[in-house]
């Protein structure tokens, strides 16, 4: 559906963006991850045909961007960063201009207006002037905009930016729907929203790709350790040194809280292994009674770290 | 054609829908009308050659005011990005930005045909160089918009685009009244340059094809610099 080849941009002497290659199939859900300036929104730009690559190619479809920039506009949505709108306008007019610009035929641009209001929560401000809104209801009239023409590829620069929980879950839902049948590229920086959204996961720093793939497989790619937390009772530090220490596997184990009797320890694994059958084996021989135990699965936050550190 | 007439529309309506448009509209009016009619009677003409050979000078900051904002606002507010992304070309958003001002400028005039109204009523008045200043009125606003357009296209400031389009309008207007500071040699084509001679030319009636063709260009002249200025931009 979408393929670059060595896409650059040059901001004067900054590269924004460094040969980067990427191929995006219909029906996935792309997350771009990065820390503040990795090039997200220029890549996300440069998409959309609004910036010109410096070098390299961009293919949606048959089309290429240099000769058919209008075809490709038309296959997409696209909601800019902080969705600048006209601020005069009232939230109606705004999404019927669209509706006319998108060249949808009169007769359904109601209905299709309608639709969309339900499902971005639009109702209430139909008929205010777009300045006046709050930010989250902004952000919601560019969803509106950018799912105007039912498009086939949608990109989204921080769509959840601005919202609140509520929203963010909404608007979630309503990405993975849309995602079952058409291309979802979306830039954040929030881990947990790449991992509850996404089916792949680009993490971009300095403009460069750094990891390509499903969570899982980025996951694994970590030389990540997996941490434990086990809370129990009637122990001594020393005995659970002793026996838990003992498990092949187990890298080092930490106290984090003392509570009357009750022992709070973090055990830091390798994650190639599933270690929490082995721990309750040995928990079971003892007299400690077990409160808690659970492994963190922050690994994709580390690895993040890992991959995007400055050096 | 059918984008550029969806944001013709969309950018004249929206220029009612802020106070600026009402303003300006008023400070035009109020201005021409106070100049016409303070000397009208000392000449004791019916005719409208005092109105028609203020308006270049009061078009020159007026034009600007209006046209400002057309690029300058999207920039600023980065909706610029929102209306590139959308199926239009840069012409479709240059023509249809122009239209819009053109629009404007004779909405602003509609209000002014009560001066030929009222001096027909006083004396006889002479239809012919009437027809022809409106018609001259509007193909200056229309160059005069173009440059506006070209300036706006600049700059995220709507004030450094409307000093900028002013400069440039005003120039254009005094040139032929400089020119015995001039060597003999360019008088010829800075006369030509200048728009006030060809605007007074039309509005005494006389409607030749050379000074239509003097606005057309600069109108040409404006908006191809307006397309490359947004061209350049990404």
């Amino acid at each position: 559906m979408i393929h670059t080849e060595n896409l650059t941009k040059y901001y004067n002497d900054l590269c924004a963006v460094d040969q980067i290659n990427f191929d995006i199939s219909r029906g996935e859900i792309v997350g771009l991850l990065g820390p503040n300036g990795a090039g997200k929104t220029t890549i996300l730009r440069m998409l959309t045909g609004f910036l010109r690559p410096s070098s390299g190619s961009i293919r949606v479809k048959d089309y290429t961007i240099e000769e058919h920039t209008l075809e490709i506009k038309r296959l997409q949505g696209y909601l800019p960063e902080a969705a600048p709108l006209y601020h005069d306008m009232l939230v109606y007019d705004y999404l019927n201009y669209v509706a006319g610009i998108r060249d949808l035929d009169r007769e359904k641009r109601l209905p299709r207006i309608r639709h969309l209001s339900g499902l971005c929560g639009l109702n209430d401000v139909m008929h205010k002037p777009i300045g006046e809104l709050s930010k989250g209801y902004k952000q919601r009239v560019g969803l509106a905009h950018a799912m105007m023409n039912d498009p086939e590829i949608l990109i989204l620069d921080e769509p959840t930016s601005g919202l609140d929980p509520n929203q963010i879950v909404e608007i979630r839902k309503i990405i993975k729907q849309i995602g079952k049948e058409k291309t979802v590229i979306l830039s954040t920086h929030i881990l947990n929203e790449a991992e509850a959204t996404c089916d792949r996961i680009v993490i971009i720093n300095r403009g460069k790709i750094v990891a390509d793939g499903s969570t899982k497989a980025i996951k694994q790619s970590g030389r990540g350790e997996s941490i434990i937390n086990i809370s129990l009772q009637n122990a001594v530090l020393q005995s659970v040194e002793d026996q838990l220490g003992a498990i092949d596997g187990v890298v080092s184990i930490m106290q984090v809280d003392k509570d009357d009797d009750i022992l709070k320890v973090k055990l830091t694994c390798r994650s190639s292994v599933d270690l929490r059958g082995e721990i309750y084996g040995k928990i079971k021989e003892t007299e400690w009674i077990l409160l808690e135990l659970n492994q963190e699965t922050q690994t994709l936050e580390r690895i993040f770290r890992e991959l995007t550190r400055e050096n | 054609m059918r984008q550029i007439k969806r944001i013709f529309i969309k950018e004249f309506t929206s220029y009612f829908l802020s106070p600026i448009a009402y303003i300006v509209i008023s400070i035009f009016l109020l201005v021409t009308g106070w100049f016409f009619f303070t000397t009208f009677f000392l000449y004791n003409q019916a005719n409208l050659r005092n109105f028609f050979a203020l308006l270049p000078l009061v078009f020159s900051f007026v034009i600007p005011a209006i046209t400002m904002r057309l690029f300058s606002e999207e920039i600023s507010t980065g909706s610029y990005e929102v209306l590139l992304t959308m199926p239009v070309t840069f012409l479709d958003a240059v023509l249809g930005k122009f239209l819009a001002g053109v629009a404007f400028v004779a909405a602003a005039l509609i209000p002014t045909l009560a001066y030929p109204i009222t001096v027909s009523f006083l004396g006889r008045l002479d239809w012919g160089p009437v027809v022809g200043g409106y018609i001259g009125a509007i193909l200056l606003g229309g160059a005069f918009s173009a440059i506006g357009l070209f300036a706006s296209s600049l700059t995220r400031n709507q004030i450094t685009a409307f000093i900028i389009g002013m400069a440039i309008c005003f120039t254009l207007t005094l040139i032929d009244k400089m020119l015995f500071f001039l060597p003999r040699s360019m008088l010829g084509v800075l006369e030509y340059i200048g728009s006030d001679f060809h605007f007074q030319n039309i509005s005494k009636g006389i409607i030749d094809s050379r000074d239509i063709l003097y606005f057309l260009s600069v109108i040409f002249v404006g908006l191809y610099a307006a397309h490359m200025a947004i061209q350049q931009k990404n």
